[in-house]
């Protein structure tokens, strides 16, 4: 009864199908490599989700998700090289058992920020908190001085920007450039090898689930609708009594959480992280990924996340200078063409035929006992 | 004030309200009171602060000097939603509904019930829902079109859901920015029918031009010009003011 209520049948069809996939049929054909690609994919997925719930419904396009992303990123990776950086691992440096960049910008204790990530519950509820708080910061001086539109658009920029800057600068604090590298094991065991890869990807997955319950959860809710009721008419909900900042803020913050969860898994799965993921770059390439997947759909999100980034490796492994252009080229063809990206050619185009399909099946195969409804349903041909 | 006479509180007290814009004054020195259960019109050439005046009373526009008082509460220092919340509606001139909701979705995000974030997350849709949702939709002619998306609705019936969303608020006072504008003749008869039904048990203040309509429903009408109050009274002393003659209905 919940279910058929959370999901409708469409929906249920392509939760079926993408946890079939993810959970089934990529472990079972996919080697090693290929799997943890798929994973690194995945965390985007993460980042698309959110988006989902605060472009797609809210209208807040936000190009600087590679903030929250690497904010959760690094807040995981600041755990693991704590951990990698014991005294025993780290004794030919001149200070032993402070992370390796450290050592080479002449700092001699750990700075006093670095301290509680050798808690790992304070790391959890860090990958969460510190992105969600700095949502609520921008969110909250943004959205209640009523900057919306294309003006958030470009602040948000402007963060990404300003933290890849910051990081960048402050080499012995964040590792540079280069960024935290040599992550090895998360509470004694060992993240590289195979078995914990394939260990770490069904976590990956089961968190993604999560998000996409939690984002359908809130997508049916009368919150759901006041973002789409927002994004259209936006006075109306504020003289429907609403404080429509707070909403916004909300949207912002549950995108920033979801990106932080996927920055995090990131730093696990592929075992480094650097400022690369965070900049201006990549948070726009986040918005690609949600705008070809579908940004009004969930399961375009995660869909849209994977088949780009499996285009990105093939194209760029082939072609490596054409690879940017053709991303260009995709997102301006995607929202001039197909606005709704890969969702929306599905339900246009590839569910009304499949629909048909079934129905002339039945109505031909049709026996005084079968239901007619469905077949009574197409359109006569 | 006379011994024993206890003058009657107003719903609506309007003080000295002067907003300008760079320097144009588009309402100066503005006074007016409204009653409770009064139907009030504003009328007046374009341009003479109608909406602003409007704009001013629901918070869109904030005001430079000068008073809003309703029951008592100055809105000139609240936020727009707070003001709904003491019971100011406020309906659009151009229809604003959501497109892509159903009219059952539009008017349950105008109940009055879990208007904050974490409100909106717990809210339910239950049988009280519903049933005013259903009542509601009724009174709006909509009753058949509740699953149907708004964008799909008539200028007219937009109008008109709009008005619905503001009477599921049930406000207090009732604000509408010329509500037959753009209808049909036929439209035109079944919302004056409408109005005259949702005006029961609140005050209204309507803007208006078309002078038939104002005729039907105005208990008493206020004529703006050039930000400020050209005459006001009844519909006949207003008709007969050689002054607005010449301003407004002249024409």
């Amino acid at each position: 009864m919940i279910n058929s209520r959370f999901f409708n049948r469409s929906e249920l069809i392509g939760f079926i199908a993408l946890a079939a996939i993810l959970f089934v049929i990529l472990p079972l054909s996919l080697d090693v490599f290929r799997l943890n690609l798929v994973a690194k994919y995945l965390t985007y997925a993460f980042v698309a989700i959110g988006l989902v719930l605060c472009w797609g419904y809210g209208g807040i396009l936000s190009l600087g998700q590679g903030v929250f992303f690497g904010l959760g990123g690094y807040c995981m990776a600041m755990f693991l090289k704590l951990e990698a950086s014991s005294v025993e691992n780290t004794k030919i440096q001149s200070t032993p058992g402070i992370p390796d960049f450290m050592d080479w910008n002449q700092i001699t204790s750990l700075p006093l920020f670095w301290q509680p990530f050798h808690s790992l519950t304070f790391t959890i509820a860090a990958i969460i908190l510190v992105p969600g708080l700095f949502a609520l910061i921008i969110g909250t001086a943004m959205f209640k001085r009523r900057v919306g539109g294309t003006y958030f658009a470009i602040i948000t920029q402007a963060v990404a920007a300003i933290l890849t800057i910051l990081i960048v600068g402050q080499q012995g604090y964040t590792g540079g450039i280069n960024g935290m590298t040599d992550l090895r094991t998360l509470k004694g065991w060992d993240i590289r090898p195979d078995h914990a890869k394939i260990i770490l990807y069904f976590v990956e997955v089961v968190l993604l689930f999560a998000c996409i319950g939690i984002a359908q959860f809130i997508r049916l809710t009368k919150l759901g609708r006041i973002l789409v009721a927002m994004r259209e008419q936006e006075d109306r909900v504020r003289f429907s009594g609403y404080s429509v900042a707070n909403f916004k803020i909300f949207a912002f913050c549950m995108a920033a959480v979801f990106a932080a969860i996927g920055g995090a898994m990131f730093a696990l799965n592929v075992g480094f992280m650097s400022p690369s993921f965070v900049g201006i770059v990549p948070s726009i390439e986040m918005v690609i990924y949600t705008a070809v997947g579908g940004r009004m759909s969930i399961f375009g999100a995660v869909w849209g996340s994977l088949l780009v980034n499996f285009a990105k490796t093939g194209l760029s492994e082939s072609f490596p200078q054409l690879w940017l252009f053709g991303l260009g080229a995709l997102f301006i063809a995607v929202v001039l063409a197909f606005p709704n990206g890969l969702s929306g050619i599905w339900a246009d185009y590839v569910q009304p035929r499949i629909d048909r399909l079934l129905a002339s099946r039945k109505s031909k195969s049709g026996t005084p006992w079968a239901d007619n409804s469905v077949a009574d349903g197409a359109p006569a041909e | 004030m006379l011994i024993g006479h206890q003058p009657k509180p107003f719903l609506l007290a309007v003080e000295g309200l002067t907003v300008s814009f760079d320097g144009f004054k588009a309402v100066n020195n503005l006074s007016f009171y409204v009653e409770e259960n009064e139907i009030r019109v504003i009328i007046g050439p374009n341009g003479a602060g109608k909406t602003t005046v409007l704009d001013l009373i629901c918070g869109k526009t904030k005001a430079t000097s000068g008073s809003i008082q309703f029951r008592g509460k100055e809105l000139t220092k609240l936020k727009e939603n707070q003001i709904v919340q003491t019971g100011v509606g406020r309906k659009f001139q151009t229809p604003s509904v959501f497109e892509d909701l159903t009219v059952f979705e539009n008017l349950e995000i105008s109940y009055p019930r879990g208007r904050t974030v974490f409100g909106s997350l717990a809210f339910q849709r239950d049988a009280a829902v519903k049933e005013r949702v259903e009542e509601v939709a009724e009174m709006i002619f909509l009753k058949d079109r509740l699953d149907t998306y708004a964008d799909q609705l008539s200028h007219g019936q937009k109008q008109w859901l709009e008005i619905g969303m503001l009477l599921i608020q049930d406000p207090e006072l009732l604000m509408l920015d010329e509500p037959v504008a753009g209808m049909s003749v036929s439209e035109r008869a079944k919302t004056a029918e409408l109005l005259n039904r949702i005006i029961k048990d609140r005050s209204v203040l309507v803007i208006e031009h078309d002078m038939k309509f104002v005729e039907d429903i105005a208990h008493k009408v206020t004529v703006l010009h050039q930000g400020q109050i050209l005459s006001e009274g009844t519909m006949e002393k207003v008709k007969n003011d050689p002054k607005v003659i010449e301003v407004y209905l002249g024409h």
